[in-house]
């Protein structure tokens, strides 16, 4: 684009990093919070212009249809939930249950995180996605430990402890990928850009190809929440700051699951190495139904949610297991739907928890009487998530579920049993949450109910009308993806 | 490449197996952090013969990372916290010393079984350096969900990390190495400061099933 003086890739990058430095020296946390909100937007401008103007392929950075779909929706959440974390964080303040040094630290935090997620969706070095990886686990580790409660330092350590030997296994796997690479492509930097390697990927050794794919799996699998390695996230939601539940929910989970189509590619390149469809789709039902059964025993009401994206996970890896036009298409979706509900319902859940002064779901009721505008959103929230007519998720999670008849029925009976049996459990919940006879405290509210209204929006125009020029890009991006 | 090259490549790295069996049967924290502190002399040599004989000299860094950061600082703060802690005394296997050597011997089996035939195009000295590197990782895991404290856990994830550094300087010229031991040392140095600082004595799954309840905010 002409008059821009940064290309925008290097942009998305560049704001985040500027602006983390700018929020460690400032104080006065009104200042840092609109700060914050400012390098979100212009964050998510240069995203936009990302649309319309596609850089060279360099050896660090590229952006191809797949990327920008996470990008915007990265740069899109990370300003909304800005805008939220503004409103939440001054509450926080108030019942100082938060400190000043502590919020300068966080909004720094906020913003290496977002550069380390937007680095990790940009770079086309299967290295550098793993050290942006890493970077982004780290920034929302110290987050998740913020509070300084006992059980918010147990939830950090856990996921520290855990995601670290995700990590660690990621990377054993990203070795083994250039190892595979080396005699085809030579010694150095070639080997590991991506680019380079899925043109030539038809050519490498496949049992090596198939060794990495599983200990990436096993390693970018743990970041993504799945079971059985989803230990750490429940708790990393509880514990943390409402905020950060969103981005972890809405996004991180996202980048980490981005990490693994990019070698999922690699692998479906290769006609002679496993397919990895069946390793996902296995991955995917097991974290579904166990998800769906776990969600009936929680008393918590942000790690009732965190469940609840452990089994949305399930059904985008699940999807983009059964691959194919349409399964990638509808894992796509559902990604999208699935951020953009589930931030919304953790923005609701904050204020809620704010307003109640407690995350207990037995405390909590009757919010439809006392607070309307949240509980209404909430129970519009959970019936998106739940997967109910008219909005997007309803579509996406019919488009899996009538793409997997058509192929593997059996499966599909999983799929289905799991999906009815979370939508009972939250189903369940919400009504004891929204209705009836309130309990607990019921003082005034100061939410920011714009970002909820706009992620809700979102989902619900994209239940009723998904634009033409969408849909042509999803299919695109959905053949990409093999 | 001299038949001589090789075979000192493969005695270090089979050295570091070694070792983490010998960490496996450590029944006292202290021994177990002196094991470590050898466990990254062994790696320095390794790295460094590495650098030697690919001509590669940006690794003779990772070395000489791995001989500070790791078989110096990283044990000397670890024994202060033993002793801070209190915890020097401490036997603390889940289970027993034999299963889990036994285990051990399985998982080598088990990583030579999976990677020497996957690896069979690959140049032979990486071909072994991954074998054994993988045997070193998953002896590491290993170590890590047998011990119940956290400084053994971080003892299991330092041997593991050492186990991938041998791995990533067994490829051949793979790029990024330093900037990843790099990284891996900020994580190590944040793991240890949070032990530091959070004086976490236990690791986070404990057996008293109360404890766990209250912590999961399920009982109240």
């Amino acid at each position: 684009m002409i008059g821009t003086p940064v290309s925008p890739e290097a942009a998305v990058l560049l704001v985040p990093l500027v602006a983390a430095g700018l929020l460690a020296l400032l104080p006065g946390y009104r200042l840092s919070a609109r700060i914050n909100v400012v390098a979100s937007a212009l964050s998510l401008l240069a995203a936009v212009q990302l649309l319309f103007h596609r850089p060279e392929a360099g050896p660090l950075l590229f952006v191809d249809d797949l990327n920008v779909v996470f990008i915007l929706l990265n740069t899109l959440v990370g300003f909304t939930t800005s805008v939220f974390s503004a409103s939440y964080i001054g509450h926080e303040l108030e019942v100082g249950r938060l400190t000043r040094g502590y919020l300068r630290f966080y909004h720094a935090m906020y913003q290496l995180m977002m550069f380390g997620m937007n680095l990790a969706l940009v770079a086309n070095n299967i290295g550098l996605i793993w050290v942006a990886v890493e970077l982004a686990t780290l920034t929302t580790v110290l987050m998740v430990g913020i509070y300084r409660t006992h059980e918010a330092l147990e939830a950090a350590w856990k996921y520290f402890i855990l995601g670290s030997v995700g990590i660690a296994l990621a990377l054993f796997g990203t070795i083994l990928v250039y190892l595979a690479a080396h005699p085809v492509i030579g010694e150095g930097a070639d080997a590991m850009v991506w680019t380079i390697l899925i043109g030539r990927a038809a050519e490498f050794d496949p049992a090596l190809l198939n060794l990495a794919f599983v200990f990436l799996l096993l390693g970018y699998g743990t970041k993504v929440g799945l079971a059985p390695l989803h230990a750490w996230l429940p708790d990393a939601h509880a514990e943390g700051p409402t905020p950060i539940s969103a981005v972890l929910s809405g996004l991180l989970l996202n980048v980490a699951l981005y990490a693994l189509l990019r070698f999922k590619m690699l692998l479906a390149a290769h006609p002679g190495a496993i397919a990895p469809g069946p390793l996902m789709v296995t991955l995917g039902l097991v974290s579904l139904v166990f998800a769906a059964f776990m969600l009936y025993r929680r008393r918590d009401i942000k790690r009732m949610f965190a469940y609840s994206s452990i089994e949305h996970m399930g059904i985008i890896v699940f999807a983009f297991g059964m691959a194919g036009p349409l399964g990638n298409f509808a894992g796509l979706l559902h990604m999208t739907m699935h951020s953009l509900t589930k931030s919304a319902i953790f923005f609701t859940v904050g204020h809620i928890a704010q307003v109640k002064g407690t995350q207990r779901m037995a405390e909590i009721r009757g919010l439809t009487e006392t607070h309307p505008v949240l509980g209404w959103s909430l129970v519009a929230g959970v019936a998106a998530i739940a997967g109910l007519p008219p909005f997007g998720v309803f579509m996406s999670e019919f488009l899996v579920v009538s793409s997997t008849f058509a192929r593997e029925p059996l499966l599909a009976l999983v799929l289905v049993f799991g999906v009815l049996i979370g939508f009972g459990a939250l189903l369940l919940r919400v009504t004891s949450l929204a209705f009836g006879e309130p309990v607990g405290r019921t003082g005034p509210v100061q939410a920011s109910t714009l970002p909820i209204f706009a992620h809700l929006a979102l989902v619900l125009v994209a239940g009723l009308y998904l634009p033409p020029g969408l849909v042509a890009w999803f299919q695109n991006v959905a053949r990409l993806l093999g | 490449m001299p038949k001589l090259y090789f075979d000192i490549a493969h005695t270090l790295a089979g050295s570091l197996v070694l070792l983490s069996f010998v960490m496996l049967y450590q029944r006292r924290l202290g021994a177990l952090v002196n094991v470590l502190a050898l466990h990254a002399v062994v790696l320095a040599l390794s790295v460094a013969w590495q650098a030697h004989i690919q001509g590669l000299p940006h690794l003779y860094i990772t070395a000489a990372i791995a001989l500070v950061f790791k078989a110096i600082v990283v044990p000397m703060a670890l024994r202060r916290m033993i002793v801070m802690l209190g915890i020097h005394r401490e036997i603390e296997t889940v289970t027993g010393i034999g299963l889990s050597m036994l285990a051990g011997i399985g998982l080598v089996a088990l990583s030579m079984a999976v990677m020497l035939p996957a690896t069979a195009g690959v140049d032979p000295v990486a071909r072994e350096d991954i074998a054994l590197a993988l045997s070193v990782v998953l002896i590491g895991l290993l170590l890590m969900v047998t011990r119940r404290n956290a400084v053994s856990q971080v003892v299991g994830f330092l041997s593991l990390e050492n186990g991938i550094v041998l791995a990533a300087t067994g490829a051949q010229g793979m790029p990024l190495v330093v900037e990843i031991s790099v990284a891996f040392s900020i994580l190590i140095a944040l793991i240890v400061i949070g032990i530091f600082l959070f004086r976490i004595r236990e690791r986070f799954d404990t057996v008293d099933v109360q404890a766990l309840d209250r912590f999961r905010g399920e009982r109240r």
